[in-house]
């Protein structure tokens, strides 16, 4: 834990005398147990396998210095909690309560491998020791991610003695502001956000723009659901996050920075107050920074839950007291944006890359990716996939990869059928594009975007239909309302696809879906309405035959608008037990005991009470 | 009554009566109440001299405020698209029809207040489903509704602690 109030570092050298003495002291500590807290983890009770290993740690007689640490998400989520253990970096994986008095006297006191715990690779069957051995982690390359999973995200000590406020050293004593946007203009980088728009341009706009003061935001509202990237770099490395932001402030000449985060990110938000306070209180935030006369502060503002908020314009106006509804963007936000003064947003991720660019260049930067989009992306792996998770690989690696190499393929052997990236205002890409190289141009051209990095794998057993009608539902639910063609549009294309998810479509709604969808992205105000058809026309251009199958023969081919499928008992699975029977609303199952039961068609409602009751399987959709 | 008008009143000194941090102010005050009085909201906005109309927009647009009193427990559904697509949709409506409260409401007997939410991002755990804070991986209809039917009401509460300190 960082000393409160201890330390006031003025200058530069203090800091770094500073990171040489906490530093000297780490290197006493010859042992340590890493125990990931992030979300995932921690809602399978890696909190409380933390506190044993720290009362273990501190009951330990032994003779050397152990460290038992809480860092942040490892991105293996599907197989939390992870408990790491050094030396020798063994991964256990799936640890439970009972397992960490055997842990700590095996492997973290004798250095014995406790093999049941160890991952076992899905393809080669053996178990691997290390996270560098798991194909999961082999092909990622981690710079935005990197602390993740090593460093304690309360301590801000943990993250000088990994050379962390470095490259802010760096940039406000040896640099000019010029010439930090110059570094990053080098590096290319993009926005982490969705839009891809050139960060370097933006800050430049920002710098020579009229009017003070001028502030900065990280936008922390990451609303896109099956999205969790951003979440857990605030949780797991919040310091990084704070430093791309007062480099970002030294070079664009704000003083003032503002952190908006997603109300339903709590820890996130704890970590960050955190981190604030133990920056304050080193002298890393504040007036005269590290004895320049750069002065600047953060402020952390909880989002209210809307979606939109995510929206430039519309996380302004909330961060103002008001609804957050977007305006027209004639006037651009880096020369009237919060407050109507010049203001420089960025997303998280973003953020998070510039202490890395500074520290090791632009040109170190440009080398990673493709030709248009530089460095690495943070993806969150999800879905009916084995290897669920955040992952961070290089730009122009293909879906395929990501899928099958990273990922581990679709769950339960099933077939793969699409994959969706980009939240809400993305698409869904088929197999036949698996292998089309992930950057932010590609993705587009293939009716999707990178949005700000969800990645969700459906399978043969998802209706294309019906996530059509979910991303429409959910941004129908949150459209402002303030323009006309969002908010009635998104009504109509709701209703439309309700009908043809009910088996009432008309082979026309197709035409009028693909009418109501370029109408929006013509005409809406902000990129939510103007994005918000994408989910229908790109499930539209690629499975057409399914939303025909539905209009046409009044049948959900994967067997999930209910309705459009019925229910049948297998003869040969169904042992008799009667448990549909008893439970069906409508009587409409009988049978006798032990024989198989049967489904009166005419009387079932397709309630499917039956397919979840019964304990052997043998209710089929057919 | 007193007591609450100078609750608010500190609320808004907390943010030196800046109105532009209305957002936060409210949601200090639902902290504290669990909820947005009509009585509060009228009180903040003479406070911050804004018209009523302004509070009432944003207690209104933003889905984390509520206007009227929670249950005991709080039940969040993750409706993300992982969740959903794992069947999230269907304990939605299972438990809507089983304790028959609407989505965001709360049940007439105030046990708990039921909340679909867009993701909190546990994707790995889909579909989740989070209790008082304490988050349900892999949930089915059933599970949901068997966890929910566990929930001690606030009588069997107090009767446990009366009950336990008996014992002692």
């Amino acid at each position: 834990m960082a000393r409160k109030g201890s330390t006031a570092i003025r200058t530069s050298s203090e800091l770094e005398q500073y990171r040489d003495k906490v530093k000297k002291q780490s290197k006493s500590i010859t042992k340590r147990v890493y125990v990931c807290v992030g979300t995932g983890c921690a809602a399978r009770g890696s909190r409380v396998l933390y506190d044993l290993f720290v009362k273990a740690a501190k009951e330990s007689k032994a003779d050397v210095k152990i460290e038992a640490k809480c860092v942040g998400c490892h991105g293996f989520c599907e197989r939390g909690p992870i408990v790491v253990v050094d030396p020798g970096l063994v991964l256990y994986q799936r640890v439970e309560e009972p397992d960490v008095a055997e842990i700590f006297r095996e492997t973290v006191l004798n250095e014995r491998i406790i093999e049941r715990l160890l991952y076992e690779d899905a393809v080669t069957q053996k178990r691997v020791k290390t996270a560098e051995e798991i194909s999961f982690y082999k092909a990622q390359e981690r710079i935005v991610l990197a602390g993740n999973g090593v460093l304690d995200p309360t301590n801000i000590d943990d993250y000088i003695v990994h050379g962390g406020y470095g490259a802010l050293i760096k940039a406000i004593t040896t640099m000019q502001p010029e010439q930090v946007i110059g570094e990053i203009e080098k590096s290319q980088l993009r926005g982490r956000g969705g839009g891809g728009f050139v960060t370097a341009r933006k800050w430049k706009s920002c710098r020579n723009a009229e009017g003070t003061p001028k502030y900065v935001i990280c936008n922390g509202d990451e609303g896109d659901p099956g999205a969790f990237m951003d979440r857990s770099i605030m949780e797991g490395n919040p310091h990084c996050v704070l430093e791309g932001m007062m480099i970002g402030a030294y070079a664009i000449g704000s003083t003032q920075g503002y952190i908006y985060v997603r109300n339903e990110y709590p820890l996130a938000v704890e970590h960050l107050t955190k981190a604030i306070n133990q920056a304050k209180n080193m002298g890393l935030l504040g007036s005269g920074i590290l004895g320049t006369d750069f002065s600047f502060d953060i402020r952390i503002n909880r989002g209210g839950g809307a979606f939109i908020c995510g929206e430039s314009t519309a996380l302004m106006a909330s961060l103002e007291g008001r609804t957050g509804e977007p305006r027209a963007k004639y006037v651009h936000t880096v020369e009237s944006g919060l407050r109507e003064k010049p203001t420089n947003l960025n997303n998280v991720e973003t953020w998070a890359n510039v202490p890395a660019i500074i520290d090791r260049g632009g040109d170190w930067f440009a080398s990673i990716g493709t030709e248009k989009s530089k460095g690495t992306k943070v993806f969150s792996l999800v879905g009916k996939v084995v290897n669920t998770g955040l992952v961070e690989v290089p730009m122009g690696m293909t879906l395929r990869q990501i899928v099958e190499d990273i990922g581990g393929g679709v769950k339960d052997g099933r077939e793969f059928k699409a994959v969706q990236t980009g939240g809400p205002s993305g698409g869904c890409i088929p197999a036949e594009h698996l292998d089309t190289p992930v950057d932010f141009d590609e993705l587009t051209k293939l009716g999707s975007m990178m949005g700000s990095g969800g990645m969700i794998v459906m399978d043969e057993d998802t209706c294309m239909v019906n996530v059509a009608k979910y991303f429409v539902g959910f941004l129908k639910d949150e459209s402002c309302g303030k323009c006309t063609p969002c908010r009635e549009g998104l009504a109509q294309m709701l209703h439309i696809l309700d009908r043809i998810s009910q088996g009432e479509g008309e082979l026309v709604d197709l035409r009028k879906l693909e009418e109501l969808g370029e109408l929006l992205a013509a005409t809406a105000l902000c990129a939510l309405g103007k994005t918000a058809a994408n989910p229908v026309l790109s499930t539209l251009r690629y499975f057409q035959t399914e939303y025909e199958e539905h209009i046409k023969n009044r049948r959900c081919p994967a067997k999930v608008c209910r309705g459009l499928f019925r229910y049948d008992i297998d003869p040969e699975a169904c042992k008799g037990c009667g448990i549909c029977a008893k439970h069906c609303p409508e009587n409409a199952i009988t049978g006798e005991k032990k024989k198989p039961y049967v489904i009166d068609q005419k009387k079932c409602t397709l309630c499917g009470t039956c397919f979840d009751k019964c304990p052997f399987t043998a209710v089929l959709k057919v | 009554m007193e007591q609450e008008t100078k609750f608010v009143q500190e609320i808004v000194e907390r943010y030196d009566g800046d109105a532009g941090m209305l957002i936060p102010m409210m949601q200090d005050i639902q902290v504290e109440y669990g909820y947005l009085s009509a009585e509060q909201l009228r009180r903040l906005a003479k406070q911050l001299d804004v018209p009523l109309m302004r509070v009432y927009g944003v207690a209104t647009f933003y889905s984390s405020f509520r206007l009227a009193p929670k249950g005991q427990h709080e039940v969040t559904l993750c409706m993300g698209t992982v969740c959903y697509l794992k069947g999230a949709g269907r304990i939605s409506e299972v438990i809507c029809d089983e304790f028959q409260v609407e989505p965001g409401g709360t049940t007439a007997d105030r046990l708990f207040s039921f909340q679909p939410v867009n993701c909190v991002g546990a994707c790995a755990l889909a579909p989740v489903m989070i209790v008082d804070g304490k988050y349900y991986d892999g949930v089915t209809p059933a599970s949901a509704i068997d966890i929910l039917h566990s929930l001690p009401s606030e009588e069997e509460t107090v009767e446990e602690a009366e009950s336990y300190g008996k014992d002692k």
